[in-house]
């Protein structure tokens, strides 16, 4: 824990007219308890009658903080600084406390204060942590008074992290409006959504590979079925899939995951059944290549170079690998439709690809292909979202603008103070 | 081969290009228009490779945020605990292999402790090898495994190793890298987890790495957890938002490697060190080259553009 | 049926996890289905390692066109398992010296770090470099100044690339100490960290959303793509 450059000076620089080795008083009642706040278990709040010499001696309060207990068993105590305060302070909440602590970790850590035979001989795998906390007043010379302590506590866990209460309400909105334009648009209301090129060139792109008598590539990026971005793929590698069914055209797939091959395979056979062509579809063609990236990179290369795929499609996460594949498909003459939700890849593609969906547009793929009212209904709640961040946006520069315009006229200002706390508090707490 | 020959190759390189261009348009806007692109790939390679084998370098002047990396190092005291993410593999070693290099000598030379660990991949401990091969047990062969560094090696989770870490590192590295309790290890003894260290070095080649220390290290723990990055070229500008208040600084591609090696070899170096603190600015000189090279290709394109969307209109 | 238990699972898995979020008891779900993920993918390693040798086998007894780069492969594959997982080479541990097995696998001078140091580093190294030249090729190919806005995108990416090198310091260094902002180099830090991490700002947060917005289709069951299907069945 590092010291703030306040409390040091504070505790090594003489102040004021006090006598050189003038002890102040302690603190006194001292109290912890539980958080007051609903909270994930690993806070303390602190509270304290001010020193006698507060606000003659009193330079800051040291906050110390000691395991007293694992469980039943007492542990010397062993203080260690939390936090310096500066006087006149007679509160704080002291945070990221253990409420439980793991066998193997007492062993690890704690071997040399306590006997491990005993608590090894309770069965138990993990024990409760009672922490004990002392508060010491520093006078301006650096003289401290006694301490004050407190029995032990353990914090306690709530049903609910009150500190993730706005995201909460942030989270409610945001799916509450994609759940009510599904719901609108399950109830027959047409939703008009812009075009995206790129999606109305697949069809284009897997018909040209036909006419070739080419084959198509499908490549659902290089990260496992855990990424959002590797679904997306898969949603869309139905689509295409089941335009390849009804074309007749061949469509090859080698995946970078085992997981990804798994799903793939899955994905594409219920689209050629969808299609009405499930005897077209042939399991050797959706392969595992490796997990490494350029090893699978150069595979596909190569794939790409001796095959000469009529055309490429790369929709999922991507890396450094991105314009290698996306300028080998230039150089065989495939048409290429790519989209990432990777910002870093987002240039190259562009550059090289005939076709870009860009961040969102790549999500909003799937229900644009699918033409489903209901996903459709989901890119309008989608749209709210963004007016929310929009609006978050425009407010906080508003406010933190007129706040700094407000103080730098008039320092002190309580209408420019509170416009700077609101957006204090809008920064700490709300986006937090 | 010595830089004036490599100044000599370009120059008459370019001055030949220039007269051929001059004396046969028609001839040379044809070629240029069906232009094979293994020319630019050979135009690429002779770029690279002639300044690589010339050992053209360029002086470097640090920019500000080089200078505020060296800054957070240079402000730390012998003893001072510093973690050494190197969450980056062979592919990027030649953007990031320098700024390892040039960090560790810096550490080692203001008597830090290093913890190196890596959340990249599993071959991100033999970059960690790397560089306790390359500049401890060379450089620096007094300093003792255990006591003034530790290799605690790759976790796998990415960004769960992170969480997991920032409040308890030895639930999960009960063992460094080669298998050696960390209870047995003298400057593992009083770490319980990375909110003790000083300051975190990151360099980073994707994921998971810079992004996923600021998500879960420093935004959550922003008095105890401080960091300074090196990254790609590529990842850097999704950086810049963190910096200065979750990231204190980056070091961006070769170039911030090359910076950042100017200010620790003019305040460290000394001429028996040779070109292994050197190679960012090795690397600049293809660089400046190859960038040159990309802007002539591109005025190049757009002249053939316009000819031939003047032709087309008349 | 077939359908209806993957789209259940799916539904209170999410769900779970999402209320996990807020409640501390169950704060550690995520990390734990992260790891339940990590070991099925670990099992489902073996069956896209199985799945790898028998496509390659089958080229090469088909003998199909590009059938000697899978003896290639296969004989990588193959070599790498046998000498990684045997410790060809390895010096046992000093703690265990009758253990032939207790030394580590990529111990200095061991063939499987022989393999690594002097196969796969360099190749991986090798690939990478290749976006050298693709970055040109791509440039020389795309870089055309169509529009306003292509021409705008062309006039930042000479300022970036230039500024990036020892070229650009020198175009400017004449101007005087008042003007510095107007140094290339500078130019090129104020773009990157202004106009850049704006524009990335704009993708990322259109991305967040699309991420949230899919994620809540695939729990709800709305999108059953990946189910096998390409129709959403209400």
């Amino acid at each position: 824990m590092k010291l703030h450059l306040f409390a040091l000076s504070v505790v090594f620089t003489s102040l004021g007219d006090a006598p050189a080795t003038a002890t102040p008083a302690p603190a006194s009642n001292l109290i912890a308890q539980d958080h007051r706040k609903w909270d994930d278990g690993t806070r303390i709040d602190l509270a304290w009658d001010l020193s006698a010499d507060d606000e003659t001696l009193v330079a800051a309060y040291r906050i110390s903080k000691a395991l007293a207990r694992f469980g039943d068993f007492q542990v010397p105590l062993k203080f260690e600084l939390v936090e310096i305060v500066k006087a006149g302070t007679g509160e704080y909440t002291v945070a990221d406390l253990a409420r439980k602590i793991r066998l193997e970790n007492i062993k690890t850590k704690y071997a040399d204060i306590v006997d491990i035979e005993s608590l090894e001989a309770t069965n138990q795998k993990t024990f409760p942590v009672a922490y004990v906390f002392q508060i010491v007043a520093v006078g301006r010379d650096g003289a401290t008074s006694a301490a004050a302590t407190t029995p032990p506590i353990t914090p306690t866990m709530e049903w609910f992290d009150g500190g993730r209460f706005w995201f909460l309400i942030i989270v409610v909105i945001f799916c509450g409006a994609v759940i009510f334009f599904i719901q609108l648009a399950r109830g027959g209301r047409p939703l008009k959504v812009r075009k995206i090129a790129g999606l109305e060139a697949i069809d284009e792109a897997v018909g040209r590979a036909t006419e070739m008598g080419r084959s198509c590539l499908y490549i659902p990026g290089i990260l496992d079925m855990n990424d959002i971005q590797t679904i997306a793929g898969i949603n869309i590698l139905a689509r295409v899939a089941k335009t390849a069914a009804s074309y007749g055209a061949k469509l090859e797939v080698p995946t970078s995951r085992s997981l990804v091959m798994a799903t793939a395979r899955e994905t594409v056979q219920g689209a050629f059944l969808a299609a009405g062509h499930p005897d077209a579809y042939r399991k050797d063609l959706i392969y595992y290549v490796t997990d490494e990236q350029f090893g699978y990179v150069a595979y596909v290369q190569g794939m790409m170079v001796r095959e000469k795929p009529a055309a490429c499609f790369y929709m999922g996460a991507f890396f450094a690998e991105s314009l290698i594949l996306a300028e080998t498909g230039n150089s065989i003459g495939a048409i290429q439709v790519a989209g990432t939700a990777m910002p870093a890849q987002l240039p190259f593609f562009v550059a090289a690809c005939d076709y870009t969906l860009i961040g969102e547009e790549f999500f909003a793929a799937s229900a644009y292909l699918s033409g489903s009212a209901e996903e459709l209904g989901s890119l309008k709640g989608q749209d709210v979202g963004k007016i929310i961040v929009g609006l978050g946006i425009i407010i906080g520069v508003i406010m933190l603008s007129a706040a700094s315009v407000i103080l730098d006229g008039s320092p002190g200002s309580p209408f420019g103070t509170a416009l700077l706390n609101a957006v204090e508090y809008l920064k700490q707490v709300i986006l937090t | 081969m010595n830089a004036a020959w490599a100044w000599t190759i370009l120059v008459v390189v370019v001055g030949a290009s220039l007269v051929v261009l001059v004396t046969r348009r028609e001839q040379t806007y044809r070629a240029l228009k069906d232009l094979d692109r293994r020319w630019i790939f050979l135009l690429m390679l002779l770029a690279v490779a002639i300044p690589i084998l010339g050992e053209l370098t360029f002086p470097e002047k640090p920019t500000g945020l080089a200078k505020a990396v060296f800054d957070e190092i240079e402000k730390l005291e012998p003893g001072d605990k510093v973690l050494m993410a190197w969450d980056y593999d062979p592919a990027s070693e030649g953007e990031l292999g320098p700024m390892a290099t040039a960090f560790t000598y810096h550490c080692c030379k203001k008597g830090l402790k290093m913890y190196y660990m890596t959340i990249f991949s599993p071959v991100g401990p033999q970059m960690i090898d790397d560089s306790i091969n390359n500049v401890l047990k060379t450089e620096f062969p007094h300093y003792e495994y255990g006591v003034d560094y530790v290799n605690l090696g790759y976790k796998p989770g990415y960004e769960g190793v992170v969480k997991v870490i920032v409040s308890d590192l030895k639930e999960l590295y009960t063992t460094d890298h080669y298998g050696t309790s960390t209870r047995d290890i003298p400057m593992m003894k009083d770490i319980r987890n990375i909110q003790q260290m000083d300051l975190i070095v990151n360099v980073s080649a994707g994921y998971a790495g810079t992004k996923e220390w600021v998500l879960f290290a420093t935004t959550p723990y922003p008095e105890n957890i401080k960091m300074v990055a090196g990254t790609t070229g590529v990842m850097a500008p999704g950086m810049y938002p963190y910096i200065p208040d979750q990231l204190l600084s980056l070091l961006a591609a070769i170039k911030g490697a090359a910076e950042y090696e100017e200010l620790v070899m003019s305040a460290y170096g000394n001429d028996d060190l040779g070109l292994k603190y050197r190679k960012g600015m090795l690397r600049m000189g293809p660089q400046l080259i190859a960038h040159v090279l990309i802007i002539i290709l591109i005025i190049i394109a757009n002249i053939i553009y316009f000819a031939e969307k003047r032709r087309g209109a008349a | 049926m077939k359908r209806l238990i993957p789209l259940w699972i799916t539904a209170i898995a999410g769900i779970v996890l999402i209320a996990s979020y807020f409640v501390p008891y169950a704060q550690g779900l995520g990390e734990l289905t992260s790891i339940w993920f990590d070991i099925l993918a670990g099992f489902a390693f073996i069956l896209g390692g199985g799945n790898l040798l028998k496509v390659h086998l089958k080229k090469v007894s088909d003998k199909v066109a590009g059938w000697g780069y899978s003896v290639i492969l296969l004989a990588s594959f193959l070599i790498t398992l046998f000498v990684g997982l045997g410790k060809i080479g390895v010096h046992p541990s000093p703690d265990y010296p009758d253990n032939s097995w207790s030394g580590v696998y990529n111990e200095v001078g061991s063939p499987f770090w022989w393999l690594y140091e002097y196969a796969f580093k360099p190749l991986t190294a090798t690939m990478f470099a290749m976006l050298a030249f693709y970055i040109a090729s791509a440039s020389f190919r795309a870089f055309r100044a169509k529009n306003v806005e292509a021409v705008l995108l062309l006039g930042t990416a000479f300022i970036i690339l230039l500024g990036r090198t020892f070229a650009g310091v020198w175009l400017t260094s004449w101007l005087p100490e008042s003007l510095s902002g107007l140094k290339i180099e500078n130019i090129s830090v104020y773009i990157m960290q202004v106009f850049n991490t704006a524009g990335s700002r704009a993708i990322i947060i259109g991305i967040a959303l699309g991420i949230a917005s899919t994620s809540l289709k695939v729990i709800l069951g709305v999108d059953r793509s990946y189910l096998g299907s390409a129709r959403s069945e209400p």
